[in-house]
């Protein structure tokens, strides 16, 4: 009689890890692995996305856009966001400081903070296109301030377009950061700050000798992150303007090649020319960080 | 040995399950494969029956794809008990999509997009046999349907559209009288001069541009047909290097857009504009003037106070003839989906949806039917004595050119791209002119035109 008892320790051990893995593995290679190798193979292709014709056309689709300075035009939009990214790391690191210590209705704040991570980015989408409207939210807002005269048209003027987009997403992803640090910094022991203050530290050289150098790898974490934020946004500019009046971003014109005009092999070559970008972002950081640790 | 056992026993398990799983899926689409082939044979017995002996009930789930989101639980749901009707054992199911068209086109890389379905226009038409069932020729349908050519191949039709629009300009007849303009500007000119005079004497905004929902800015397009004047116009696009050229009819069209933006007769913030809030104010007569097709008519009356304030005209632009054309042209095609199990049952549906169900004329617009009258939205029309035009169908070898070099060139007739572009230049959002724009144009297409056509 076969009986998983009368097995070896080792042998159990292995069973049950495999038992254990085949699903999470199955499930990460039919909806991560699989995907991304049939982008690398269609981005061969000349396709439109659901014709039965295919032609293989090798790199041409890759020549196509290292040739074609359109293509990559529109990184400069990156930069609006990866500026307001350090804007949003900064903002969240002071929150989740001041937050650290006792301060009253400390929860409501966190509360406050933390809720925009809550919402789904079309509805934030939605809300803001009220918000920089004519006559809308903010408008109002600066009216009642009396300061009328700095009402400007937020999303129609070339030079504030992109900066009230990057606005928006520092609004909305700042909370997760915030947590993150909120959580690392909430691990350093008490006995620690006591110490400081019976040496007579005070909040400023707390934060420089204590947090800072505990939280360092939670930092650089979020910073590849927000890199990684910043080079692949989509979904803000996408709801409110569509890639409109110079704030398309390299996603939305990936997503225009595949489903405006048909060209399915192209933006997929252009989706890993994107994956290789943020690789190497990665790469370089990582680098970067260990330079200085040494 | 032993400590191998076990391990080779969980794999053989394994794949004995995963086997089992696809050996199950092999025999399903074997399965259905018969039973399509069945299907068309029963088809065509039933068919025969039906000449000799009409009482053979057809049976059936069909699912039924569409874009009216907003009446598929009220009007759509009176259809189905009318054909319910007639067709007792027939089971009818809607799904209803917002994004129509760019979810239908994902769903046809798999077998599962409906039984009866809309098809997406950008589905080059050398395609259309590979996912939809033929609907009968040419010759014979295009007896009684109208537009039956455009979506069909090698003279075989696949589709039928289920309402034929007219394009125009919907306007506020109370707005115009109010402004002081008394008679239907004819030329791109009076239409300025109109817009002017709303703009000085009335509240109203002039001419709302629709910028941000983006697909209304394609309302424009048709017009390139309206301007010209004649139904080989688009045909004959393919053979030139210049279709944006200043005397050819996408230039007159756009540059009335410009125009209107450039001297502030619009919105004062395009960016945020609102398409279902614009439906309501131009009912309100807080709009002067939108470009849509005909079917916009009836959507805006059922907002307005008094429907009569609601006017439609046609795209101000008179020809060297005197006449004042208006392109006209089938709205999406219904078809029906090749791997469709009960295909005689969706055959029935598309036929009464088309034919009895009269959902063309509750829309405000033409009937696809030939010999069905002129929806009464259209009366302006015949008082102008303007005259509808369509597309020829392009000559067989020509068949899809268009929509290949279109794409290829990366222009998008039917995308927002260059009409948003229009209109960021025109407010001085970019450094180049209408002019700068229109040869840009030019240039992209006599590349894709040479790459393309050799």
């Amino acid at each position: 009689m076969f009986r998983f008892s009368n097995l070896t320790y080792k042998q159990q051990r292995r069973i049950i890890i495999i038992l254990f893995l085949i699903i999470p593995l199955t499930l990460l290679f039919t909806f991560s692995f699989l995907p991304m190798i049939n982008m690398f193979y269609y981005s061969f292709l000349k396709w439109n996305g659901f014709s039965k014709r295919q032609t293989f056309v090798g790199f041409d689709n890759y020549i196509k856009i290292f040739t074609n300075p359109e293509y990559f035009s529109v990184f400069k939009v990156s930069l609006y966001y990866f500026a307001a990214s350090f804007v949003q790391l900064g903002l969240a690191l002071y929150f989740a400081t001041v937050l650290n210590f006792n301060i009253k209705a400390k929860g409501f704040f966190k509360g406050v903070l933390f809720f925009p991570s809550l919402m789904n980015g079309v509805a934030i989408g939605f809300v803001f296109l009220y918000f920089f409207r004519p006559e809308g939210t903010l408008d109002s807002l600066l009216s009642f301030l009396g300061t009328g005269h700095w009402i400007r048209l937020w999303l129609q003027d070339i030079k504030l377009i992109n900066v009230s987009l990057a606005a928006t997403s520092i609004w909305t992803y700042m909370g997760f950061n915030f947590i993150v640090f909120l959580g690392s910094i909430q691990s350093i022991s008490g006995d620690i700050y006591e110490a400081a203050d019976i040496d007579g530290a005070n909040r400023w050289q707390q934060f420089k000798y204590i947090i800072w150098p505990s939280i360092r790898r939670i930092i650089e974490l979020n910073l590849i992150l927000a890199v990684k934020g910043s080079i692949s946004v989509f979904d803000i500019p996408y709801i409110m303007t569509g890639g409109s009046n110079g704030s398309k971003t390299f996603v939305i014109q990936t997503v225009d090649t595949a489903f405006k005009y048909g060209k399915f092999g192209l933006a997929s070559a252009m989706a890993v020319v994107l994956l290789l970008i943020i690789v190497i972002a990665t790469i370089i950081q990582k680098k970067f960080f260990k330079e200085k640790e040494a | 040995m032993k400590k191998i056992f076990p391990l080779i026993l969980i794999l053989l398990l394994l794949t004995s399950v995963f086997a089992g799983c696809g050996s199950k899926d092999d025999k399903d689409t074997e399965s259905s494969g018969n039973q399509t082939v069945q299907d068309t044979s029963d088809n065509k017995d039933s068919n025969e029956d039906d000449n000799t002996n009409e009482e053979a009930p057809i049976k059936g789930d069909i699912t039924v794809l569409t874009n009216r989101t907003d009446i598929v639980d009220t009007v759509f749901e009176e259809y189905k008990k009318a054909f319910n009707n007639l067709y007792p054992e027939v089971k009818v199911s809607f799904e209803a999509i917002t994004d129509y068209a760019g979810q239908v086109k994902i769903r046809m890389n798999t077998e599962d997009y409906g039984d009866v379905l809309l098809i997406p226009n950008d589905v080059p038409v050398q395609d259309l046999p590979d996912f939809f069932e033929p609907l009968g020729t040419q010759e014979a349908l295009s007896k009684d349907y109208l537009f039956t050519e455009e979506k069909a191949y090698d003279g075989t039709v696949y589709g039928i559209p289920v309402v034929v629009n007219a394009q125009g300009i919907l306007y506020n007849k109370k707005v115009f009288e109010q402004a002081g303009v008394s008679t239907l500007p004819k030329t791109p000119e009076e239409f300025l001069d109109a817009m002017r005079k709303i703009k000085d004497n009335t509240e109203a905004i002039p001419y709302y541009t629709n910028y941000a929902a983006g697909w209304t800015m394609n309302q424009w397009e048709p017009h390139r047909t309206s301007v010209a004047g004649d139904s080989d116009y688009v045909n004959s696009m393919i053979h030139m290097d210049d279709p944006f050229g200043p005397d050819k009819p996408h230039y007159q069209v756009y540059r009335l857009l410009y125009d209107l933006v450039k001297e502030g007769l619009v919105e004062t913030d395009p960016m945020t504009t609102d398409w279902e809030l614009s439906k309501q104010w131009i009912a309100d007569g807080k709009i002067g003037a939108m470009v849509l097709g005909s079917w916009a008519i009836v959507q805006a009356q059922e907002l307005a106070a008094n429907p009569d304030d609601i006017g439609y005209m046609p795209f101000p632009y008179t020809n060297d003839d005197g006449k004042i054309y208006a392109a006209s042209g089938g709205d999406y095609k219904i078809g029906i989906n090749k791997n469709s199990k009960n295909k005689e049952a969706a055959k029935a549906w598309l036929d009464w949806f088309i034919n009895e169900s009269g959902f063309a004329i509750d829309q405000g617009g033409i009937s696809p039917v030939i010999g069905v009258e002129f929806p009464t939205t259209l009366s302006a029309y015949q008082e102008l004595g303007v005259e509808l035009i369509s597309n020829n169908p392009p000559s067989a070898e020509e068949q899809g050119l268009l929509d290949q070099v279109d794409q290829e060139a990366e222009i998008g007739f039917w995308q927002p791209d260059y009409k948003q572009r229009i209109i960021e230049a025109a407010l001085g959002n970019r450094s180049e002119s209408f002019d700068d724009i229109m040869n840009d144009l030019n240039k992209k297409w006599a590349k894709a035109r040479t790459e393309i056509i050799k």
